[in-house]
């Protein structure tokens, strides 16, 4: 007795942005589906089970016998994803990059722990929205500039409102390390080299700022230091240092740098050169979130696919490690990120593997792994259905989109522009 | 040769002013000179031509007579050169030497400046050929004498600034006189660079192909001028018509400016002298071809301090094998017979040149060649042989004595004679002085020992194992040794002062009591043999083993060009591109670098034959618009317009991004200008053949483009608030840029027309801009648009249909599909991005679905790439249309192949597997479309460019050098080599700040 329900949009034509779904109140039956976890393993034939907005039960539909839902969706021969997370992101803080007024990501001054990207995150983005088509759901909105950018925080990306977006408020500082040599040149014509003199003072800085931080802290002031209050939590853990370095001293010094003050939980931002200090990494418990995948070599002598590759250079290390894709234009190369994975796959990862480091590993590093990243009995409802292989272009085609159980948009300005002049054109030769 | 300078008047020379007819009211004329004999030496009368015991007679400024059997006139001035070798003095051809150049401005003005400064010259300020450096002069003693210690006589100055930069002049290094001796010729040349004059704001021009441009102009209008058909003065043109006979330098550079310095002379039938940089041997075969003469700087690269690993890992394995290979250069230009003169030109210090040409020599340079190229070729090219670059009868004394061979690195330059005048470098032999002596004073013996370099010699007092502490002073002859009592407490003190002839002292000396005594030191004569001994066997330096050249000279560069071979591809699913779509389980031969046969169960005969089971093959991708491979800026934004510069004038053949994209399947590249302008530059098509030469890498039957713009980067929206002063600053002011271009591209074509039937006289002004806009007019270019908005796209159609052409391509076009349907109508093809957007307030309404409505309504769709990241995965992008907007595989593989290859009308060679193609195919391991899939064999005409499976050969390779290098960069450092810290690479001579700002601008404002 196999019900098929055809669940209906609402166009919104004339409206900017989409509307958020309301709160799950049916319960939802997803039958016969390839199930990827998120944590390496598959599910050939699933059955998944969605009660107020937790996944009520997942197991093999060829054992299991599915309870009465109201809703119940046949998928066979289609894939379920945990829901994809992009980390390390600007979503929402920027609309337009050459546009100034639109843009709130980065602060004046070098040391900004206190500044919290989430109030700045305008959850009607235009950009956010062509995410979740692709299958990302989720993001840790952070921001940029200076020596310490400020305060990030994980948002869910359907929602009215940035509070109703947050899944995690003021879950990381993020630090930018020094860098021991720039690159000289420009885009079109890229220089070599040069020292940076100034690294082991900016080195010398970071820590006087923490030390002064930590005795802050650690003491009963009368006064309030705005700043050094928002450095709480780094050391017990309740918030992540991530620190963007990519050079192979840089990381070294930042994991001395984590060790000396007792850092509980840090992440490298970038990391390229990571692979190379793969054993110390994961001696320290120091995840990464990796350069974005679709880059040219660093450097000119270096395998000209080394960035496709150095993703499985740190699983193979045994480093827990995620993507993420700060860069050039990276608001709108966000819904990119599941080819970022699939890249991975090509060049040496499985593809549960590469998974992991959009879902499961993404939300271990960002400390949301109880409740999103895998999909677990228990954990939120945060999934989605895809028509084929979610990690290649071409299959890529998400049908159902479910946040927290609630069933998401999946169109956006561009599906409603690619309709309305569809449209025009079918009109026209009529 | 720090050690010792001086200058001595010698009573021949000529003293102050004293030129015949001017007055003299500070004493009586005197006018007599004698005649000077320097006897006894080996005389280099040419670089060829060697005469022992030889006798040089000179008087005043030139040379009687040089040779054996001279008789030597009665009272002459003698001067024993016994064991000396006398070489003509060098000339230079390269320098700035005592030119007086101003300090340029600072600007505190960021608005750009468009138009000239001056009156009644040439519209563009770099262009400086009415500059004389004969008239900027400010002699400069010091220069000089570094010079004549470098074995310089005669030396070319110019002022190196501005694109054509004036005339230069030819001076001798004569302290002694004025101006009026040292002056040979006032103009001797005129200059040529690619940059810009640091003495003027106008932005144009600001890339090199600008200035390529400009030169090309200049010349078309001097000749303009030359017939009288201009109705104003331009005493620009006026110069550079004058200066046609004079010999003309190019400063070019690198190897591949080298090249493009001389084919642009080539197209005004002139002979560049051009000025290199030293890495001419990275592309010998068309440097030789060039068949011209060098300017060759002997300047090597500092080997790079390697210590820290960490920063050593940013040093390029070519920069580090540049610095093995680099000494080599003048052994190779000699061995493929390129002509060349040698240079002090971009060394930080003159007097490193000689101890460079030198090594020069150790690494291959034959003694001869050197001397030639030093002499008897630069006095020849500026037409003084009559004067300098050789000793003869009549010439002037131009020479260098010098110990010995001046090739040898014992031998100093102890004199430089400049017109008569002696200029004493050094007395002799410092290091003579160097041993070990018995030591008599005060009836005591002692042991002395001497050692150390010139000037900062050490001395040594031992006498029964006790040792005195020393201190010497060597001012030849004078030594001047103060000896401290051996009892340490006190500060007593004996002081020696002697004179030193032929390892003898012998002096006063001066007791701790104030007694005075006399003392002698003898030099052992066992430690004068031993010396020498240990002199000649000490290290007699060798040169290294030379790393092959590659090509090109860069990691991943091949052993030797690749080339064709005869490849069956079995057994594969060939992705044909045409009717036939997707054949399974074929064969293709590849044969004479096209495409032989496709079919099944093809015979191998003779073939290479790859195993395809499993794999895909495909037609190789076409970039419709790529900024890859080329040199000194994408971009000629100093005008509104620049329609007169070419992207095939500066195509990059060693840029890394083209084995990249190799790497990714791409087999050719559209290689547009930027989209600073609304009539941008004209684009170059190549094939990627890694390790060819730019000239060979150009399609040059291909149909011929040019790059135009809309929007917000030609009205400048996002360049500051600086940018506000060019027309247009707006969508409106962009369509009347365009009308005016057209306008007088008609009229202009119009007035030679007449001009040609004879109606008119006087020929017009030949403007290579309006001729490229007339190309347009008659349909033999085309146009690839930068475009975004409807409104701007669906005015350039209009537009150009009012024109009676159509625009060929739109590239971006991000809203074509809001207006497909006139685009379908208007013939256009859409040239576009899978899913850009966001990145500036025109691409708001940017859609991933934009290709697929505009195929849909029957637009020829490409995809592309503008940036050299996305280029090497074109595969995936075009796989994006299959998401967005559901275009079948076959027709999303075409956006990046046949589509590509139909708007840029080169489908009848490239762009599909078809028998009779050119054979520029992929080998792919999986679907081409699936983001699984790798490119594993890229060829380009039938040649294997990429090969995934050497990939691993090739990293060890470059793991092996790099290791070794390193090795021999520590040694070095260890045995003291001076040592430059990691840096940047030298990218030629324009660089963003001859953009200002604008270059470090980011990338949303070019896209």
């Amino acid at each position: 007795m196999k019900k098929y329900i055809v669940l209906l949009f609402i166009s919104l034509f004339g409206f900017a942005q989409q509307t958020p779904a309301p709160k799950q109140s049916k319960s939802i039956l997803i039958l016969g589906a390839k199930a990827h976890l998120g944590n390496g393993k598959v599910i050939e034939n699933s059955l998944i089970s969605i009660i107020d907005g937790k996944i009520a039960n997942i197991g093999d539909a060829t054992v299991m016998k599915p309870a009465k839902h109201d809703i119940v969706i046949e998928a066979s021969g289609k894939h379920v994803y945990p829901g994809f997370i992009a980390p390390n992101s600007t979503l929402g803080l920027v609309e337009i990059d050459a546009v100034r007024a639109s843009d709130d990501e980065s602060e004046i001054g070098q040391f900004n722990p206190h500044v919290r990207s989430i109030i700045a995150y305008n959850a009607e983005s235009k950009l956010v929205e062509t995410t979740r088509p692709n299958g990302v759901l989720l993001a840790q909105i952070t921001p940029r500039g200076g020596r310490i950018p400020g305060t990030s925080s994980i948002v869910q990306l359907d929602a009215w409102n940035w509070e109703d977006a947050s899944i995690k408020t003021d879950d990381g500082i993020h630090l930018n390390w020094p860098r021991s040599y720039s690159r000289a040149g420009w885009w079109a014509e890229p220089g070599g080299i040069e020292m940076n003199k100034n690294y082991d003072p900016q080195v010398k800085a970071i820590q006087e700022y923490f030390d002064n931080a930590f005795a802050y802290l650690g003491s009963k002031n009368t006064k309030k230091d705005i700043p050094y209050e928002a450095m709480k939590g780094l050391q017990s853990g309740e918030k992540t240092l991530f620190v963007n370095a990519n050079g192979e001293k840089e990381i070294i010094d930042a994991v001395l740098f984590k060790k000396k003050n007792n850092i509980k939980n840090m992440t490298i931002v970038g990391g390229y050169y990571a692979f190379k200090v793969g054993a110390l990494l994961k001696e320290n418990n120091v995840s990464v979130l990796l350069n974005r995948v679709h880059s040219l070599p660093l450097l000119e002598d270096e395998d000209v696919n080394l960035p496709y590759k150095n993703a499985k250079l740190l699983v193979d290390a045994g480093v827990l490690v995620g993507l993420q894709n700060a860069g050039d234009m990276e608001r709108m190369q966000t819904r990119n990120l599941p080819f970022y994975a699939g890249t991975c796959a090509a060049w040496g990862l499985t593809k549960e593997q590469a998974l992991q480091l959009i879902t499961g590993n993404s939300a271990k590093i960002l400390g949301i792994d109880k409740q999103y990243g895998t999909l677990e009995s228990g954990k939120s409802a945060t999934l989605f259905i895809s028509e084929g292989d979610a990690l290649d272009m071409k299959t890529n085609v998400i049908s159902f989109a479910f946040i927290d159980g609630r069933q998401i948009s999946l169109e956006s300005h561009h599906t409603e522009l690619y309709e309305r002049y569809k449209g025009k054109f079918e009109q026209q030769k009529k | 040769m720090k050690y010792l300078s001086l200058l001595l008047v010698f009573l021949i020379s000529f003293s102050g002013n004293a030129q015949e007819y001017f007055p003299k009211n500070d004493g009586v004329k005197q006018s007599f000179k004698n005649y000077v004999a320097i006897t006894n030496a080996t005389i280099y009368v040419a670089a060829n031509q060697k005469i022992e015991k030889a006798t040089l007679l000179i008087k005043e400024n030139k040379i009687i007579e040089v040779g054996t059997n001279i008789s030597i006139p009665k009272g002459a001035t003698i001067v024993d050169a016994t064991g000396k070798t006398i070489y003509p003095s060098f000339v230079e051809l390269y320098s700035e030497f005592g030119i007086n150049k101003p300090t340029p401005r600072p600007s505190g003005n960021f608005t750009p400046q468009y138009d000239t400064n001056r009156e009644g010259y040439y519209w563009n300020d770099h262009i400086k050929p009415e500059y004389n450096a004969y008239e900027n002069l400010s002699y400069d003693q010091k220069a000089a004498e570094g010079l004549r210690e470098a074995g310089f006589g005669t030396v070319l100055s110019h002022h190196n600034d501005g694109v054509i930069a004036g005339t230069g002049l030819l001076w001798t290094l004569n302290d002694f006189g004025t101006n009026a001796d040292r002056i040979l010729k006032d103009k001797v040349s005129q200059h040529f660079t690619f940059s810009r004059s640091k003495f003027t704001k106008q932005s144009y021009p600001s890339s090199m192909m600008g200035s390529m441009a400009l030169i090309r102009q200049v010349f078309h209008d001097a000749k303009w001028y030359a017939q009288g058909s201009a109705t104003t003065k331009d005493l620009s043109l006026e110069a550079f018509n004058a200066n046609k006979s004079l010999l003309q330098i190019f400063n070019a550079g690198d190897k591949l400016n080298a090249l493009r310095a001389d084919k642009l002379g080539d197209e005004f039938g002139v002979k560049y002298l051009i000025k290199g940089s030293g890495n001419e041997f990275e592309r010998i075969e068309e440097i030789k071809k060039s068949g011209a003469t060098f300017i060759i700087p002997i300047n090597f690269p500092d080997v790079y301090d390697v210590s820290d690993p960490y920063l050593a890992q940013q040093v390029s394995l070519s920069d580090m094998k540049f610095w093995n290979q680099a000494p080599f250069n003048l052994k190779i230009l000699t061995e493929n017979n390129v002509s060349f003169v040698l240079s002090t030109a971009d060394l930080k210090e003159t007097k490193s040149f000689l101890s460079n040409l030198r090594k020069a020599v150790l690494y291959g340079l034959p003694k001869e060649k050197a001397l030639v190229a030093l002499t008897e070729t630069p006095a020849k090219l500026v037409n003084q042989f009559d004067k300098v670059g050789s000793l003869s009868k009549g010439k002037l004394a131009n020479f260098i004595i010098v110990s010995g061979d001046i090739f040898e690195e014992k031998s100093n330059i102890l004199e430089n004679w400049v017109q008569g005048n002696r200029n004493i470098i050094d007395k002799i032999n410092p290091a003579a002085i160097k041993g070990t002596y018995d030591l008599t004073f005060d009836n005591q013996k002692y042991e002395l020992k001497i050692e150390g370099e010139a000037p900062k010699f050490e001395a040594k007092i031992v006498r029964d194992s006790i040792e005195y502490g020393t201190k010497i002073q060597f001012n030849d002859p004078w030594v001047n040794l103060v000896i401290k009592n051996q009892d340490t407490t006190k500060a007593n003190f004996v002081r020696l002062s002697g004179t030193f002839v032929k390892d003898m002292m012998q002096g006063k000396a001066v007791l701790e009591n104030g007694n005075e005594t006399s003392w002698t030191a003898t030099k052992r004569a066992t430690e004068v043999k031993e010396d020498k001994k240990k002199d000649d066997k000490k290290d007699e330096p060798k040169a290294p083993s030379m790393y092959a050249v590659k090509y090109p000279n860069i990691s991943f560069g091949n052993d030797e060009k690749p080339k064709q071979e005869t490849i069956l591809f079995k057994n594969v699913t060939v992705w044909t591109g045409e009717k036939e779509g997707n054949l399974k389980e074929t064969d293709v031969l590849i044969q004479n670098g096209k495409i032989a046969k496709i079919g099944k169960n093809l015979p191998s005969s003779g073939a290479k034959v790859v195993d395809g089971t499993g794999k895909h093959l495909t037609a190789g991708i076409i970039d419709e618009h790529s900024h890859i491979a080329i040199s000194n800026g994408v971009n000629e934004g100093g005008q509104n317009s620049s329609a007169e510069v070419t992207i095939e004038d500066v195509v990059n053949s060693e840029d890394i991004n083209i084995y990249r994209n190799l790497a990714g399947g791409v087999t050719s590249a559209n290689l547009l200008h930027g989209s600073a302008n609304p009539i941008g530059g004209r684009a170059a098509f190549i094939k990627l053949k890694w390790g060819y030469s730019p000239d060979e890498m150009l399609v040059k039957d291909a149909p011929k483009y040019i790059k135009f713009a809309l929007g917000e980067n030609v009205k400048q929206s996002n360049w500051g608030d600086f940018e506000r002063s060019r027309f247009p600053q707006s969508r409106m002011g962009v369509e009347q840029v365009y009308e005016d271009y057209f306008t007088r591209a008609i009229e202009y074509k119009n007035e030679w027309d007449t001009y040609k039937s004879g109606k008119n006289k006087k020929m017009p002004r030949f403007d290579v801009e309006m001729e490229v806009l007339g190309e347009i007019l008659a349909k033999k270019r085309f146009i690839t648009c930068h475009s975004y908005v409807q409104s701007e796209i669906n005015m350039l159609m209009k537009l150009a249909e009012r024109y009676g052409f159509k625009i060929q391509t739109f590239t971006h076009i991000l809203e074509g599909y809001k207006l497909a349907d006139k685009m379908s109508a208007h013939g256009v093809a859409g040239s576009t991005f899978a899913d850009w957007w966001a990145y500036k307030y025109e691409v708001n309404d940017a859609i991933p679905y934009n290709a697929a409505i505009m195929m849909n309504e029957g637009v020829k769709v490409s995809i592309n790439s503008d940036d050299a990241e996305m280029s090497r995965r074109l595969n995936q992008e075009a796989a994006k249309t299959v998401k967005y907007g559901n275009v079948t595989e076959e027709e999303a593989w075409n956006f990046v192949t046949l589509n590509p290859a139909k708007i840029l009308q080169v489908d009848n060679k490239v762009g599909s597997i078809k028998v009779g193609k050119d054979a520029d195919v992929v080998l792919w391991s999986d679907s081409p479309l699936s983001i699984y899939t790798r490119a594993e064999k890229t060829l380009v005409d039938g040649i294997i460019f990429y090969d995934l499976e050497k990939e691993k050969e090739v990293m060890s390779e470059i793991q092996k050098e790099r290791a070794e290098l390193i090795n021999f960069m520590l040694d070095a450092k260890n045995k003291g080599m001076k040592t430059q810290l990691p840096k940047k690479k030298e990218n030629g001579h324009y660089h963003c700040d001859t953009l200002g700002e604008n270059c470090k601008e980011s990338h949303y404002k070019y896209n």
